[in-house]
């Protein structure tokens, strides 16, 4: 690509029917970015989600991700990212290992490699005496530490999380964006939804979708500012309230 | 005393999901039960709703123990569950009408109680609940819980998923609930919500943490607790992990909150330290504990 973005989308929209889901969205995410993407449930982050990664034609406008066309390069989309959501996280009745080994396979990892990569993330992870154990028997921050590395186990452009902490214990949460820093940090794009607004503070800029739009877009410092609150929270009820 | 509970332990083959617990929950309060996933609300609930045993201890709802007066319980309480369970092919007036009937009583005997909730589904009283939207479902599950006028009324986690607006409005539901003298025990995951209750208790892996009024419990918090902020978050937590004196190091937003080990803790010495480590625009300023930082030094 031309210039440090790894999502460009201009005009990005999505019709059921009569219905417009996602209405004409136009913004762009910079290497190493961490990308809040907020807006209230049925706001249409899902299924403008669904169209960055490759799984949801859309209906009309223009979106490059990861360096392809989504129009004419799902797949090559696909391979370019990661993604990580809160309901499909890992085979229950795999080992850690095992998660590990099949989710390095279905990227084309090489044996070798996937040996490597599995050796890497338990030990990052501190995952050493339950690596041969059922995932579905960890707890759900460990579940989701562990499905986080997954998604990144091929190394991809950008990763996108779908609510990746919903229910987590508070200190996990924490971990987790630890995690999260670390892999912006290292160059990875982070592209994430959240209802928790505390961790809107944590993104390098937020964008709030309302009825299949965006209505605001900017870093939180800014955002805060703009709408005269001391916290997303109050930014995001200002906003989805109308 | 609306709910009574004494020693309850639950155990699955070897997970504790319940280890002794014990509190009660006055008539007409607002009880919140805040934890993440996985610390034994659910369990608790299925106890207390009597559709589940109980290995130790004893309990009652409005006035009936639980194994004994079961039948008892299922009249006078209203169980809005974690998942989704009403019959996604009826509709929304037949999801209503159903629960009524089995209760033995009508929508419009009890009309007055679910009215503020019910017109803002009634437009869809015609569609199958399966067609809802997340908070429409939450609003007509909450509506079937409430068709028999419970004096008690359990709601597991109704707010999880659920985006700041919707989870706003369904607090100022249960709010205006209260108004009716029912008694709430409500769970949930958000630390936020715990502000919103008259009283709550702190759960993790099956032990209560501690039980207040939300703002004695921000009142206990042992230690001075500090809003740190620099030009490179990351950085930041990197080096205040690092630095040996912390006592605990974590992200809030903008900032992170710090806590030393030192009595005489002297945030300039902190400030020389984060400079050393290359940070700039450095603040440091004294703020007060919330409901997370709480749980979390309790959870440590």
């Amino acid at each position: 690509m031309k210039n440090n973005n790894v999502i460009q989308v201009e005009g990005l929209t999505k019709m059921f029917g009569d219905f417009t889901a996602v209405n004409a969205i136009t913004f762009e995410v910079k290497k190493g970015e961490i990308f809040g993407f907020l807006g209230a449930n049925g706001a249409g982050k899902t299924t403008a989600m669904k169209m960055l990664i490759g799984i949801s034609n859309p209906t009309s406008g223009k979106a490059n991700v990861a360096g392809f066309d989504v129009f004419t390069h799902a797949e090559d989309i696909k391979k370019s990212i990661g993604y990580m959501s809160q309901k499909f996280a890992l085979y229950d009745d795999l080992t850690v290992k095992e998660n590990i080994t099949f989710f390095g396979g279905i990227y084309g990892l090489s044996r070798k490699r996937i040996k490597e990569k599995s050796a890497i993330l338990i030990e990052e992870l501190g995952l050493e005496k339950v690596a041969n154990k059922l995932v579905g028997a960890l707890p759900l921050g460990w579940k989701q530490k562990l499905s986080f590395s997954v998604s990144m186990i091929h190394d991809p452009k950008i990763v996108f999380l779908d609510e990746p902490t919903g229910g987590v214990d508070p200190i996990t949460r924490r971990q987790f964006w630890e995690m999260i820093y670390k892999a912006a940090n290292q160059g990875t794009t982070v592209f994430v939804t959240t209802h928790y607004m505390d961790e809107a503070e944590y993104c390098d800029r937020v964008s709030i979708m309302v009825n299949g739009k965006i209505e605001a877009l900017d870093t939180p410092k800014q955002l805060k500012a703009k709408f005269e609150v001391d916290n997303m929270n109050d930014v995001f009820l200002k906003l989805a309230r109308g | 005393m609306s709910i009574h509970i004494s020693n309850i332990s639950k155990s699955y083959k070897n997970v504790k999901a319940l280890q002794d617990i014990s509190f009660d929950v006055k008539a007409g309060e607002l009880f919140g039960l805040i934890g993440p996933d996985g610390a034994g609300k659910t369990t608790l609930f299925r106890i207390l709703t009597t559709l589940l045993i109980a290995n130790e201890g004893t309990a009652t709802v409005a006035g009936f123990n639980v194994v004994s007066d079961y039948k008892n319980i299922r009249n006078s309480v209203g169980y809005m569950p974690g998942k989704f369970s009403l019959y996604q092919d009826l509709t929304v007036e037949e999801n209503l009408e159903f629960f009524a009937t089995i209760f033995g009583t009508t929508i419009e005997e009890n009309y007055e109680l679910i009215k503020d909730i019910y017109v803002q589904i009634e437009p869809f009283k015609a569609r199958r609940a399966g067609k809802l939207s997340g908070g429409m479902k939450q609003k007509l599950a909450l509506c079937c819980a409430l068709i028999h006028k419970p004096k008690v009324l359990f709601l597991d986690e109704p707010t999880t998923g659920v985006d700041p607006v919707s989870r706003k409005e369904f607090w100022d539901m249960l709010k205006r609930l209260q108004q009716k003298n029912i008694t709430i025990l409500v769970s949930t995951p958000y630390m936020d919500e715990a502000a919103l209750c008259d009283r709550i208790a702190l759960i993790q892996d099956g032990k209560i943490l501690e039980i207040d009024t939300p703002e004695a419990i921000v009142k206990h918090y042992p230690k001075p607790i500090y809003n740190v902020s620099a030009n490179n978050m990351y950085q930041l937590i990197n080096s205040l992990n690092a630095y040996k004196h912390n006592h605990s190091v974590y992200p809030f937003g903008e900032f992170v909150h710090y806590t030393d080990n030192r009595t005489d803790f002297n945030p300039e010495d902190l400030k020389v330290y984060l400079e050393s480590k290359n940070l700039s625009n450095i603040n440091i300023d004294k703020t007060v504990a919330t409901i997370e930082d709480t749980f979390m030094e309790l959870a440590k």
